[in-house]
C-alpha cells in the first residue's frame, strides 16, 4: 500500500534527521570528513545509533524499533541533502535488510543487535566483475574456504564486517559472514564518485568457522534478492534528497546571479529549464512512494518489477536534475568549491550502481512479459 | 568518418599517419588515450617533435611558420593526431592568440612570441571571464590604466584554464570606463611573472587541476604588449571566439571516444556476454555515431566555406551546441558501459589532485580516465560561450528573432 501521509512519529523522525544535517553536516565539514583517512565520522555514527536511526526501517520482532521501509527512505532522503558520508545504506539498509531476511538464528540475532546498536558496521559483498556469483565455498576441516573476490563493496572500507555471498556446491548460494582481519582476506580500499569509499575484496584460503554460513542450509537467493531491492530503493531515497536540494539550491543562486544587468531568474529560457527539473523532481517523488510500498509486496516478481520502475525514472530524473543544476550555475558548478557538482556526482552514482536504466528497464520488460528470472540482465 | 578523398589527400593522410607513428613516444599516446590533461613536459616534448618538422603551427599560414595546407587537411591531420592519442598541442597559443598575433599584432610582437608558441618554449592562458562576468563578458571590470609606457592592471580573471602552467596570458582589459562596454576594451599580453600576479587553483568535479583565479594587484605591463588598438579589444576578441567556437566541436576527440568506446564495450563483459552485444547499448552506441557524422560533415562544410560566407556564424554556434553535448553523453555512456568500476576514482598520478592521498582502483586499465572525463566534461557546456549563449546567437544573430 501505498502511504501518501507521514504518522506523526515518521514526521518527526524525518524533522530529526534534517536537523542533523543543518546543524551537523555543513559543506565545510562533510568536506573536510572526505579528506579524513577513514572518510567519515565515527562519532556520527555513534549519534545515529543513539538516535534509533540504525534500527529504524526494522520492526521489533526482528530487533528494530518498529518502523519500516518508510522509515529507511525518509532517513536516507533527508540525509542525502546534505550528501551523508556516513555507510548508513550500506549497513543500516543492505546489511540488516539482509539479515532480516535470513533464517533466524541466534547469531543472525546477534549481529543485528551489534548493527542497531552502532557497534558492528557490516555490509553486504556481493557483486562481482561482469556482474556473475564466481565466489566459491567449500567445506573444509574447520567449516568452510572461501575462494573468489568480491568486487565495489558500497562503504566496504569502513565496514568491520562483510556479509559475502558465495555459491556452495549443492549450488545454493550461501551468505558469509567474514570479519576485517580474516586471515587470507585482501581489502583494496578506493573512492566511489560521490566520496563513499569502497574496496575490493579477495579471498585466499579463507577458513572460516562452521557457523559464518548465516544462511544455515537454506538457499539465500531471496534473501539476497530482498536486501538488493531495498539497496536499490534506498538509491532511489538518496537521489531525490540530492535532486531536490540542487533544484533549489539553483532556484537561490537563479534570484541572485546577475549577468547583462539583471538576475539570472529574469530569462524566461532559464525559467523553464527550472520548470522541466521541478517536473522531474515531482514525478521521482510520486515514484519513490510506489517504490517503497514494494518492498512490502510478498510477490517476489512483482517487487523486483517495481524496483526496476522506480530505478529507471528515478535514475534519470535525478541525473537530468543535477547535471542542468550544474549547467544554470555555469563555471561555479563544476568545481569542487561548491555543492551543487557534488549532487551531481551522487547521481551519477545513484544512475549507474546496482543496475543503470536500461538494465532496470530490460528486467522491467521481462517480467512485464511474464518472465520470471529477477536478476539484472 | 569515411570520406572519400581525392588521390592527393589519401596520400597526405598516409604520410601524416606515418609520420605520428614513427615519431610519437608511446608513452604519451597511453596517457592521451586515457584522456587526461597532457603534462606540460609531454606537450612541449610533443609540440617540438612536430616543430622540428614544420608542422607544430599547422593551422596557421605559411609566412608566419605554418603549412601550405588545405583546410581539409589540416583537418585530416587533427584526426590523426587524435586518434594516435598524441598530447594535444596547445589550444590557448596556436588556436586563439598565434591567429590574432599575425593577424593584428605588429611584427615585433609576431617575432617575440609566434616562434616560442611554435616550440612550446611558452605556454598562453586566456584572461577573458572574471567572476560576475561569463556569459557577460563585456561587463569585464579588470582595470588597465595607461601610466606612462606602461599599463597598471588591477582585478581578478577566473576560469583560467591552465593558467598554473602558462607563462603569459593574454587578457581583455577595461582601458576606457566611461565607453559603451564594448567599446573600451584593449587585448593586453601579460607576463605571468609578472610582480602582482597571483595564481590560485580551482580544484573541478574530475578532482585535477586545469582552471584558475588569476589576481592583478597593481601589475606593470609594457605598453608595447597592447595588441591592434587601444579601446578594440573587443572586436580581436570575437575574431578570437568565433576560431573557439568552431574548434570546439571536437570532432576528432569524439571521434577518437568513440573508438575507444568500441574497443571497451567488446572487452567490458555483462552476465558474460559483451556489452556491445546487448542491442540496447549499441543502440545508443549508433546513436552516437550517427550524431558524430553530422557533425563531422558540418565542420567539412565549414572549412569549405568562404571567410565571409555568413552561415559561418550559424555553424559555427551549431558545432558548439551539439559538439559539446555529444562530448558529455559518449563520457557518459563509457561510464555506464563500465558498470561499478566506471564510478571508481582514478588518480592522474603525478598531476595536482584536490586530494593527493587518493588511491588507485584495482580496475582494468581501458576504464582510467573516463568518470574523470564525464565529470569535468560538464563544463563543455558552459565554457567557451555557453549552450544558452550559442542559443542566443543562434536566436537573433541568424534568425533575427
Amino acid at each position: 500500500m501505498m502511504q501518501f501521509q507521514l504518522t506523526p512519529e515518521q514526521a518527526a523522525l524525518k524533522d530529526s534527521v534534517a536537523r542533523f544535517v543543518q546543524r551537523e553536516y555543513g559543506f565545510e565539514h562533510r568536506t573536510a570528513l572526505l579528506r579524513s583517512a577513514e572518510g567519515f565520522s565515527r562519532a556520527h555514527w555513534t549519534a545515529f545509533a543513539e538516535l534509533g536511526w540504525l534500527g529504524a526501517g526494522l520492526s521489533e520482532d526482528k530487533g528494530g524499533y518498529g518502523g519500516g521501509t518508510v522509515e529507511n527512505a525518509l532517513i536516507l532522503e533527508e540525509l542525502a541533502r546534505g550528501l551523508v558520508l556516513e555507510p548508513i545504506l550500506a549497513c543500516a539498509v543492505g546489511a540488516l535488510q539482509l539479515l532480516a531476511a535470513l533464517p533466524p538464528s541466534e547469531t543472525v540475532e546477534a549481529l543485528i543487535a551489534q548493527i542497531v546498536g552502532g557497534e558492528t558496521i557490516a555490509v553486504l559483498a556481493h557483486g562481482e566483475v561482469d556482474d556473475r556469483l564466481a565466489a566459491r565455498a567449500e567445506p573444509s576441516p574447520e567449516g568452510w574456504r572461501l575462494r573468489g573476490g568480491k568486487r565495489f563493496v558500497l562503504s566496504g572500507a569502513a565496514a568491520d564486517l562483510f556479509l559475502v555471498t558465495a555459491t556452495t556446491p549443492d549450488g545454493a548460494i550461501g551468505v558469509f559472514s567474514v570479519a576485517r582481519g580474516a586471515p587470507g582476506l585482501t581489502i583494496t580500499d578506493y573512492r566511489a564518485v560521490d566520496g563513499r569509499r569502497v574496496c575490493d575484496l579477495a579471498f585466499e584460503d579463507l577458513l572460516l568457522p562452521a557457523d559464518a554460513r548465516l544462511s544455515s542450509d537454506s538457499d539465500a537467493s531471496p534473501a539476497v534478492e530482498t536486501a538488493l531491492d531495498h539497496l536499490t530503493i534506498g538509491l532511489c531515497a538518496e537521489a531525490l534528497g540530492a535532486m531536490d536540494t540542487a533544484l533549489w539550491l539553483t532556484r537561490d543562486y537563479l534570484k541572485t546571479r546577475k549577468q547583462f544587468g539583471v538576475t539570472l531568474n529574469t530569462f524566461q529560457a532559464l525559467q523553464h529549464r527550472m520548470a522541466d527539473m521541478l517536473v522531474e523532481t515531482e514525478l521521482a517523488r510520486s515514484m519513490l512512494l510506489y517504490g517503497v510500498a514494494a518492498l512490502s509486496e510478498p510477490d517476489a516478481l512483482k517487487r523486483a518489477k517495481a524496483v526496476s520502475a522506480a530505478k529507471a525514472q528515478i535514475g534519470e530524473a535525478g541525473y537530468f536534475v543535477c547535471a542542468d543544476a550544474i549547467q544554470l550555475h555555469g563555471g561555479i558548478g563544476v568545481t569542487e568549491e561548491y555543492a551543487v557538482g557534488h549532487f551531481y556526482k551522487r547521481l551519477v552514482l545513484v544512475r549507474n550502481l546496482l543496475g543503470h536504466t536500461d538494465e532496470h528497464l530490460a528486467r522491467f520488460a521481462r517480467l512485464s512479459r511474464g518472465g520470471n528470472e529477477r536478476t539484472l540482465g | 568518418m569515411d570520406i572519400e578523398l581525392s588521390p592527393d589527400d589519401e596520400a597526405f593522410r598516409q604520410e601524416v599517419r606515418a609520420f605520428i607513428r614513427a615519431h610519437l613516444p608511446p608513452e604519451l599516446a597511453r596517457r592521451g588515450r586515457e584522456g587526461y590533461h597532457s603534462h606540460p613536459d609531454a606537450v612541449r616534448r610533443w609540440t617540438r617533435i612536430l616543430n622540428a618538422q614544420g608542422w607544430a603551427a599547422f593551422h596557421w599560414p605559411k609566412q608566419h611558420g605554418g603549412v601550405d595546407w588545405s583546410p581539409l587537411q589540416r583537418h585530416l591531420f587533427d584526426i590523426e593526431l587524435r586518434a594516435a592519442g598524441a598530447p594535444l598541442l596547445q589550444q590557448t597559443g596556436f588556436e586563439l592568440v598565434g591567429p590574432v598575433l599575425y593577424t593584428f599584432g605588429t611584427e615585433a610582437q609576431q617575432a617575440r612570441y609566434l616562434p616560442a608558441i611554435r616550440n612550446a618554449d611558452e605556454f598562453w592562458c586566456q584572461g577573458f571571464s572574471e567572476p560576475n562576468s561569463g556569459s557577460d563578458l563585456a561587463s569585464l571590470k579588470t582595470r588597465a590604466v595607461r601610466d606612462g609606457d606602461v599599463y597598471v592592471v588591477n582585478g581578478q580573471k577566473t576560469w583560467t584554464s591552465e593558467g598554473h602552467k602558462a607563462q603569459m596570458m593574454f587578457a581583455l582589459v577595461r582601458t576606457d570606463a566611461e565607453a559603451k562596454p564594448q567599446a573600451g576594451i584593449s587585448f593586453l599580453l601579460i607576463d605571468m611573472a609578472s610582480p602582482g600576479v597571483t595564481v590560485r587553483p580551482i580544484y573541478t568535479l574530475d578532482e585535477g587541476l586545469s582552471v584558475n583565479e588569476v589576481f592583478f594587484d597593481e601589475v606593470r605591463v609594457p605598453a608595447e604588449n597592447l595588441v591592434g588598438e587601444e579601446n578594440r579589444g573587443w572586436s580581436y576578441a570575437k575574431f578570437l571566439l568565433t576560431n573557439e567556437r568552431a574548434m570546439s566541436a571536437e570532432t576528432p576527440h569524439t571521434r577518437a571516444d568513440l573508438e575507444q568506446l568500441r574497443d571497451l564495450a567488446a572487452r567490458e563483459l555483462r552476465h558474460g556476454r559483451p556489452i556491445l552485444d546487448d542491442p540496447l547499448f549499441a543502440a545508443k552506441l549508433a546513436r552516437f555515431e550517427v550524431d558524430l557524422m553530422a557533425l563531422e560533415a558540418a565542420v567539412l562544410r565549414v572549412l569549405h566555406m568562404a571567410e565571409d560566407d555568413p552561415a559561418l556564424t550559424s555553424v559555427a554556434s551549431v558545432l558548439k551546441l551539439r559538439g559539446a553535448e555529444l562530448r558529455q553523453r559518449v563520457a557518459d555512456l563509457a561510464v555506464e558501459a563500465l558498470g561499478d568500476i566506471g564510478l571508481a576514482v582514478y588518480p592522474d598520478e603525478g598531476a595536482p589532485r584536490v586530494d593527493p592521498a587518493t588511491p588507485k582502483p584495482p580496475a582494468p586499465d581501458h576504464a582510467a580516465g573516463w568518470l574523470a572525463k564525464a565529470t569535468f566534461r560538464r563544463a563543455t557546456t558552459i565554457y567557451g560561450g555557453a549552450n544558452e549563449i550559442q542559443r542566443n546567437i543562434i536566436a537573433k544573430a541568424v534568425l533575427g528573432l
